[in-house]
């Protein structure tokens, strides 16, 4: 934030005009720089405030938290597969056999001043990372964020997605305990699992039979090299773009879709998000001196016997171990002398469809719904029913593959059955994003309905009033200017006319666009219009 | 008894206090009083001490507790039912378990016998493993020097991720078996808990006999289980021990939770 903050004075400073150091330095920085351009340009951006568009920056800090914490643990982390015997003071592992990597984590926890602070802070904010990302991505979602001209951005963000899971991933193997060991045999069994190429793939990859003396290394080269500088290209493209495209808005009075309402970049924005900076960093700071993550101590070296019961991964995986949990296991088909494993092919099918499915669903939305026009302004969920309902039967089925990841730990934790859980999972993977979706559009079009009860008629406001004639009635309170704007503003969407093209014949996907259009569209509730309000300004119930 | 007793002093009176009955009357005399005291303290407490001299009451006891408590499952003669297993031969640690923890007797058949609170004192345990012991040999309550989590807390460690992990989770914390049944958490269980386990197996568990591993193994593995229970908080709480569903959840609810709590702070204060 420093690079932010500093340029602030550079603006301030000759307003001013008193001279001193300030203004002298800004001015040598400018004459060489030119940077004041840059800074007034910048410094002029507006962001509107909302709690919500702040879910990006928690990730963009977690991820600066994580590069100072992770250079840290470089200084003494040795990615080696070496056999060393512990040394350390952590009496229960003393003269084990174990590798300099588990061997040098264990130092960095209990010989190293400040080690087990650094690796609880990497690894929570690791976690708070790829959660926080999670988060604004359902917030783009459900807010509509992502259609044009931020169709790129949301696969951007999305990739971000990914490489975070693929960093998490990585960094959790490095250690080469227990845990971590194991999860890397899942890895390996299912790249093993592909036909034709997963032997020799896993071979490649673990250079000779798993676990072999390399992966360690390679995964270290890929963690603190490759991935990070992927991410921050991505992240720097990401933010590229929002600069490019400026700051969406919820609606409001004065919003539109031309302007962007809220407050420049400097100096009260730079000052809020510096110091958002700062409090995200107490915050994983106090989360990592308080409680244990990952104690590779009681986890032990990775040895290829033993596998520990509850064996999962971080969170972000969960999704798909949940799909191995959750797939038939008996579902071996041997064709040509070569076995085909579905219980591992279907999960990676389905796993990858679903990911697919929701990196370009901006392209598909975009598609069914015909709409070629720009917005600036956000959606009310309510208000795209159908979308809401489409994210909220995606987050259902993510939810039950995630809970699939700890099947067993709901199992002893409310006592039932293994077999209850699994297969309870199982059919909730196909019911439940199904009813997921009907009940939440229904409440989105109730609550539409609502909102134009209130933007015509006002509030109840539960004062009963006998007229004179002997009649009773309810005064409704009637809403505010501001208020009704919110309520009445979005745009009304129908289902799209099946047109013939310019040689005069509908085609398939003409039909296939109009269909989806239709079910996108069927269902919905006019938005008031501006007649409607004045009809009944005259109303008193 | 009482008659011929206080009759003999009188005799003892003509031949002097060197009859040979004096000594015996003596002996009467003081077996009178011991006994006497005995009976009038046994009923109210049962020390310690006597339970070594009183052995075939001790039986007896448990004898009268087993078919007042166990013999409805396990049959009168320890044979078994229909709804529980012959307990010939299964030695007094198995008892001193099962009956120790609580896991018996059952209220209700299960998928497994359940950890709750233990009805029977100390004592009674005891008795009721002693009288379980003598229908037949079996592993018996181990030597309190195996039990001090005093031997090599690495070996141990390392004989427990190879041999136990895998059901008990590597940080003890239990893990789900097929049909509903579990391998129990191992925190907070008795040493001695640990080692009749390991020796008699109870439910799921299979037998760690001396042969497969020594006692003083096994005295080692109890050993790293102590040092990892006094030792969890390294890190700071330790979360149930869990791993990462645990670690995934607290930074979802109350993580991510407060940074949105403050994100809603921070953008409240401009309206």
């Amino acid at each position: 934030m420093s690079t932010v903050t500093a340029p602030a004075d550079t603006t301030k400073a000759p307003a001013k005009k008193s001279g001193g150091f300030t203004a002298a330095a800004s001015n040598y920085l400018d004459e060489r720089t030119s940077i004041s351009a840059a800074v007034k340009e910048f410094g002029r951006k507006i962001f509107p405030d909302h709690w919500s568009f702040l879910l990006g920056e928690v990730a963009l800090y977690s991820f600066v938290i994580i590069l100072l914490s992770g250079t840290f643990l470089t200084f003494f982390f040795q990615a080696s597969m070496a056999e060393v015997h512990y040394e350390g003071s952590y009496i229960p592992l003393k003269g084990v056999e174990m590798s300099a990597a588990m061997a040098s984590t264990l130092d960095i926890s209990f010989d190293i001043r400040g080690g087990l602070l650094m690796r609880q802070v990497h690894h929570w904010a690791a976690l708070l990372f790829v959660a926080s990302i999670g988060l604004h991505m359902l917030r783009v979602f459900f807010t509509g964020a992502f259609r044009k001209p931020r169709e790129l951005n949301w696969v951007i963000g999305f990739v971000l997605f990914i490489l975070a899971m693929a960093e998490g991933f990585t960094g959790y193997s490095l250690p080469d305990d227990l845990l971590s060991g194991n999860g890397l045999r899942i890895i390996d069994g299912m790249v093993k699992g592909i036909p034709v190429i997963g032997t020799w793939t896993s071979y490649l990859l673990f250079g000779g039979e798993f676990p072999g003396t390399e992966i360690v290394g390679r995964l270290y080269s890929l963690h603190i090299l490759l991935l990070p500088a992927m991410v921050l290209a991505f992240i720097a493209l990401h933010l590229l773009f929002v600069v490019v495209h400026k700051h969406t808005q919820y609606a409001g009075p004065g919003h539109t879709e031309q302007n962007v309402v809220g407050y420049p970049v400097l100096p009260v924005y730079a000052a809020k998000a510096g110091g958002f900076f700062f409090i995200v960093f107490g915050v994983v700071m106090l989360i990592a001196s308080l409680f244990t993550i990952n104690p590779i101590w009681n986890y032990g070296p990775y040895d290829p016997s033993p596998v520990s019961a509850g064996t999962q991964p971080d969170w972000y995986i969960g999704f798909a171990d949940g799909g191995l949990r959750l797939a038939p296991s008996n579902l071996d088909l041997v064709l040509f002398n070569h076995t085909f494993s579905f219980g591992i092919l279907l999960p990676l099918a389905v796993i990858g469809i679903f990911i697919v499915a929701v990196m370009f669903y901006p392209f598909l939305e975009a598609w069914i719904t015909g709409d070629k026009r720009e917005h600036h302004i956000l959606d009310r969920p309510r208000n795209a029913a159908t979308r809401t309902a489409i994210g909220a039967a995606g987050v259902t089925f993510y939810a039950v593959l995630w809970a699939a990841a700890s099947s067993d730990i709901i199992a002893t934790h409310f006592s039932v059955t293994m077999e209850g859980v699994i297969r309870t999972l199982q059919v909730l993977l196909f019911v439940g994003p199904v009813i997921a979706y009907f009940v939440t559009k229904r409440i989105c079009l109730g609550l539409q309905k609502k909102d134009r009860e209130i933007a015509l008629h006002g509030y109840e406001s539960g004062r009963i009033v006998r007229l004179p004639g002997g009649e009773y009635i309810e005064v409704h309170e009637p809403v505010s200017d501001y208020e009704r704007w919110k309520l009445a503003s979005h745009e009304e969407y129908k289902p799209l006319m099946i047109r013939p093209n310019s040689r005069g014949k509908i085609t398939v996907a003409q039909k296939v666009r109009a269909g989806l259009s239709r079910w996108f569209f069927e269902d919905r509730i006019s938005p008031v219009t501006r007649t409607e309000i004045e009809s009944s300004h005259g109303d008193h119930h | 008894m009482f008659r011929t007793h206080t009759r003999s002093p009188r005799q003892s009176r003509n031949t002097g206090r060197r009859s040979p009955l004096a000594t015996t009357a003596l002996i009467a005399v003081g077996l009178l009083f011991t006994g006497g005291a005995y009976a009038a303290f046994s009923t109210t407490t049962a020390s310690a001490e006597t339970s070594h001299a009183a052995s075939a009451g001790t039986v007896e006891e448990g004898k009268k507790l087993f078919q007042a408590n166990c013999a409805s499952c396990h049959g009168l003669a320890l044979q078994g039912t229909d709804d529980g297993p012959s307990l010939i031969g299964v030695g007094s640690a198995s008892v001193d378990f099962q009956v120790g923890t609580g896991r018996m007797p059952l209220q209700a058949q299960g998928p497994q016998a359940p950890v709750k609170p233990v009805q029977f004192t100390d004592e009674q345990v005891r008795a009721l493993a002693e009288y379980v012991a003598t229908t037949g040999p079996g592993p018996s309550i181990p030597d309190e020097s195996l039990l001090q989590a005093d031997g090599d807390a690495a070996n141990g460690a390392e004989l427990f991720r190879v041999n136990c992990a895998m059901c008990h989770n590597v940080a003890g914390a239990g893990g789900a078996l097929t049909e509903g049944k579990y391998a129990p958490a191992l925190t907070g269980v008795e040493p001695v808990h640990i080692y009749e386990a390991m020796v008699t197996g109870p439910q799921n568990m299979p037998v760690f006999n001396d042969a497969n591993l020594s006692p003083e193994d096994k005295r080692d593995i109890i050993t790293a289980l102590k040092f990892t229970q006094e030792n969890s908080t390294v890190g700071g709480h330790a979360l149930g021990s869990l791993g990462p569903v645990a670690e995934g959840l607290f930074i979802w609810i109350f993580g991510l939770g407060a940074i949105v709590a403050l994100t809603v702070w921070i953008t409240a204060r401009s309206n």
